[in-house]
């Protein structure tokens, strides 16, 4: 059914269809309108069977998911930012105990400073902690991928992380179809977990591995990500077929097949840039877009496969690995058959900062024209950068670093968007 | 694509503004695409919503930085911050004021655009006579509705019907159907100077 | 002469045969048909009072659950000594999560056995001190408040004794740790600090809180039964010797808990609600210089001066347990 409503509530919608047992909640911006809907759904009696937890913490809300999982039920939960930190430590227990917890992770910024705008740095602090790692474009996607992320985390025994842009997606009012009860139900087998705490079949789950056989069941890790890659188009195959909708997957192209300049991004910066390529197109530049939906596993061989053919590639990520550059793009170089020189990285959309048509046409452009340096970052206010270094190089007590930077600025308050 | 942007302050719905208009267009079988500012900003302060129409998906994720339309629901922000930036010389603009432009002291500036794509209303005051809080939102998509004719009064009583329930529905139904008559008849007197 | 009454069980301190007894006074580990939840061949250390307490008292759990329980345990001691992989001790469904969410993870297990209608089925969680008093209090306190359906069972050695007796905030004043060394003008723990969680836990107005000690463990497995016929958030603070920690023989860990008890030091009760329903009272208060004289972990008081200042301070802490608590009969 067609309906016109906020992501959050569409993602709730598509959480409750998938009949989940027990919900932890914890509030943080801008995932709450998701824990919000969904408490009020168990609340109201529309979903009999589930659990509605307040916990006391990021930490405790994944923990509880822990024991919920391990305890045969199917667990969800929602989180962002700086609590996707504080709960780093059960994240990565979750996934090394093979529990198929699903969580959202409304993307947003790290501080310090406090920022409570879009990027990707949330989700990219943990990319190696063994999770499945989706990225909706939009929010049917994302609406899509949780009903994904249950089959696929419950087959494979590995939690999945569903990301949608914080506030960009998880705010935005517009139009999802919203799949039936039967649909769902026809796509998602009950959970039939492969371990679980019962009294009639004692086990003990979480005992400690030395170095005797650690690295295996690290391998088995691996492999076990290594086949999610292989099973991951099928059922996006398979979703197609039921739902009707090509959302999910490992990636998408758009526009790739004659292109001399590829970009790549995560996320529903995917649509801006669409109709930038769309715009650029008509005046006749060969450019083109691939989309990663699935970031872990790394989808490496769909990746080669689309940058084949491009002279140029320009990873545009929401993300910044301070001292080195691009997450992303490191990723995107060992894929690509060219050479890595020419693979560029675009770091766009820091805590917020708005990525416009404008200024994605100008590096695309730059692209071409074989200007663009291996790093760039969009929009940035150079002048500012530089008075602040200066005045660190003057005084030594320059004092702290956003305050001096806003006060230069002249903004007291937040200029978002 | 035709895009609004609404400006404000926290408490006076223009988040919801934005979400009741994208509902409107929806239930017209358009593309609808709504979004805030994404403050955290508290009462009072200055808010920004977005609301893109148009008849295929819409994709981009960009501010409106080129509006069609504005709707400003605070006079006060006139002077305050650029509600006027990126419109186009044919953009509509809406304003929730007991005044005229010339007595906003917009009188010169708005004589760069179409004078029948201009209107105030009082918007709080009709707020307050049906709804009882100073609530300007559903009084102005009225507005909104009459002054573009890009939606239909209909679609707008429909979308308040769909986010609202009871009293509180009807109340701002009756705020923008007053809204609505009230700016269809401004513009038309307006339309009519200017060809006399 | 002041009439007390004495109650007679099959281990512990006021140990009597079998036969004296009547059946519900009988130790669960009496029974032939014991689970042996925590089975033999772990890896704990010699007279290990944890592993003492966590025996009684899961088997105590189980006897009072038909059998039907599952644990959750935080990393420690605990954890480690029982499951050294491939082997585990645990006869029970067992899961070891993180040092500091048994408590969150043990609410998991709850709530999926609620929603699956399995709510026969009991949840208990355990740590020890550290993941307990420490880095596991906020996942604790949020059990309290919920008011959860988990027994939490702390087994408290006063320290982190795992990673090798350093203080944590169970650590009693005086006390020498790795991180509270017995060197300076005040040597040990310092004295004013810490954190008395019994009443930490009773202050979230749970339904039961009890303390407990490996010196009366029939006391031990008749409160984890009492626990396990309430519904909601419920805490059992054990006290259990460490003797490589705290520098006591093996074969002493039971009178040392004894000790600890009969100095009024650890005061053991019961609480329902927030109130105290029960005291076990001591019988013959000793000074508190017989609980500390036998552990090297005090041997700095007891050098050349004696720092009976110290001592008295003490001493100090002990009476005024008893004052709160009516440990001694007037």
């Amino acid at each position: 059914m067609l309906k016109q409503i906020e992501g959050s509530r569409a993602v709730a919608a598509a959480v409750a269809l998938c009949r989940p047992e027990v919900i932890c909640a914890y509030p943080i911006s801008p995932q709450t309108h998701i824990v919000e809907a969904l408490g009020e759904a168990v609340k109201a009696g529309g979903l009999p069977h589930c659990e509605f937890i307040n916990v006391e913490s990021e930490f405790a809300a994944m923990s509880v998911a822990i024991g919920a999982s391990a305890a045969g039920a199917r667990a969800y939960t929602a989180t962002a930012s700086q609590g996707l930190l504080f709960m780093a430590e059960a994240v990565y227990n979750a996934s090394g105990l093979g529990l198929p917890i699903v969580m959202t992770v409304a993307n947003r910024a790290i501080g310090a400073p406090i920022n409570i705008w879009n990027d990707h740095t949330d989700a990219m602090s943990q990319r190696d902690c063994g999770w499945i790692q989706l990225f909706a474009e939009t929010n049917q996607e994302a609406l899509d991928l949780h009903i994904q992320a249950f089959r696929l985390g419950e087959e494979l025994s590995l939690p999945v992380m569903v990301c949608m842009d914080g506030f960009i997606l998880t705010h935005a009012y517009e139009r999802v179809d919203l799949p039936t009860q039967a649909q769902v139900d026809a796509w998602l087998p009950p959970f039939e977990p492969r371990q679980v705490l019962d009294p009639a079949e004692p086990v003990s789950i979480g005992a400690m591995v030395g170095p005797e056989a650690f690295m295996e069941v690290r391998y088995l890790a691996h492999a076990k990500q290594m086949r999610a890659l292989e099973l991951i188009p099928g059922w996006a195959e398979e979703f197609r077929r039921a739902f009707g909708r090509d959302t999910g997957g490992l990636t998408h192209t758009y526009r790739t097949e004659d292109a001399e300049v590829i970009v790549v991004a995560l996320g529903s910066v995917l649509g801006t840039i669409k109709d930038t390529v769309d715009a650029m197109r008509e005046g006749g530049t060969k450019i083109g877009v691939l989309g990663i939906t699935c970031f872990r596993p790394w989808p490496s061989a769909a990746v080669r496969a689309a940058l084949a053919g491009a002279r140029r590639v320009v990873v545009l990520e929401k993300s910044l690995a301070v001292g080195l550059g691009g997450i992303v793009s490191s990723s995107v170089r060992i894929s690509y058959p060219g050479s890595p020189a020419a693979v560029h990285t675009v770091i766009a959309g820091l805590g917020g900062r708005a990525i416009t048509r404008e200024a994605l046409a100008r590096v695309f452009a730059e692209a071409f024209a074989g200007t663009l340096p291996p790093l760039t970052f969009l929009d940035l206010d150079r002048a500012l950068v530089e008075r602040a270094l200066a005045r660190e190089r003057e005084q030594r007590r320059s004092g702290p670093i956003a305050e001096n930077i806003l006060r230069d600025l002249g903004t007291v308050a937040s200029r978002a968007g | 694509m035709f895009q609004v942007r609404i400006h404000g302050r926290g408490g006076q719905g223009v988040v919801t503004a934005a979400e009741l208009l994208s509902i409107a267009a929806f239930r017209e079988g358009r593309h609808a695409q709504a979004f805030p500012s994404f403050g955290s900003e508290r009462t009072g302060a200055p808010v920004v919503a977005y609301c893109r129409i148009d008849d295929r998906e819409i994709r981009l994720r960009e501010p409106i930085l080129q509006p069609d339309a504005l709707i400003i629901q605070d006079p006060t922000l006139l002077h305050q911050v650029d509600v006027f930036g990126g419109l186009a010389p044919n953009g509509y603009i809406l304003i929730n004021t007991t005044r005229t432009f010339e007595a906003l002291g917009l009188g010169e500036f708005m004589r760069g655009f179409h004078a029948e794509h201009l209107c105030t209303v009082n918007a709080t005051g009709l707020a307050l006579k049906h709804v009882g809080r100073p609530v300007p939102n559903a009084a102005l998509l009225g507005g909104f509705a009459a002054v573009t004719g890009r939606i239909s009064l209909a679609s707008v009583v429909a979308a308040i019907r769909d986010k609202f329930r009871g009293q509180i529905a009807e109340a701002n139904v009756a705020a923008a159907s007053e809204a609505f008559e009230f700016v269809t008849r401004e513009t038309r007197a307006r339309s009519h100077a200017e060809t006399d | 002469m002041p009439f007390q009454s004495v109650k007679f069980y099959q281990t512990g301190t006021f140990t009597v045969g079998n036969r004296l007894l009547a059946p519900q006074e009988r130790s669960v580990q009496s029974n032939m048909r014991r689970t042996n939840s925590l089975n033999s061949g772990h890896r704990a250390c010699q007279g290990c009072g944890e592993a003492l307490g966590a025996r009684y008292a899961i088997d105590a759990a189980m006897d009072a659950t038909g059998n039907r329980l599952i644990a959750a345990n935080a990393t420690g001691c605990l954890e480690v000594f029982s499951t050294p992989y491939p082997e585990t001790s645990w006869q029970i469904p067992w899961i070891h999560s993180l040092f500091g969410n048994a408590a969150a993870v043990a609410t998991g297990i709850a709530a999926a056995l609620r929603v699956k209608g399995r709510s026969d089925t009991r949840v208990i969680a355990q740590g020890g001190d550290g993941g307990t008093t420490d880095i596991g209090f906020g996942c604790l306190s949020g059990m309290f408040e919920r008011n959860d359906d988990v027994l939490y069972v702390c087994y408290d050695n006063e320290a982190y004794m795992n990673t090798g007796v350093q203080r944590s905030s169970a650590t009693p004043p005086a006390a020498r740790t790795a991180t509270t060394a017995a060197v300076g003008p005040e040597p040990g723990n310092v004295f004013g600090q810490g954190k008395d969680l019994p009443r930490i836990a009773m202050a979230h107005g749970i339904p039961y809180v009890a303390t407990a000690t490996v010196a009366e463990l029939r006391d031990l497995e008749a409160k984890v039964c009492r626990a396990m016929e309430i519904r909601g958030a419920r805490y059992i603070h054990v006290f259990v010797p460490c003797p490589l920690g705290w520098g006591h023989a093996s074969e002493d860990t039971i009178r040392i808990s004894r000790l600890a008890k009969e100095t009024g030091l650890f005061p053991v009760f019961e609480a329902e609600h927030g109130e105290v329903t029960s005291v076990s009272k001591i019988r013959r208060k000793l000074p508190v210089e017989d609980y500390l004289r036998p552990q090297r972990r005090y041997a700095h008081l007891f050098g050349t001066p004696p720092r009976t200042e110290v001592v008295a301070r003490i001493q100090a802490i002990a009476d005024r347990n008893v004052k709160r608590y009516g440990l001694v009969d007037e």
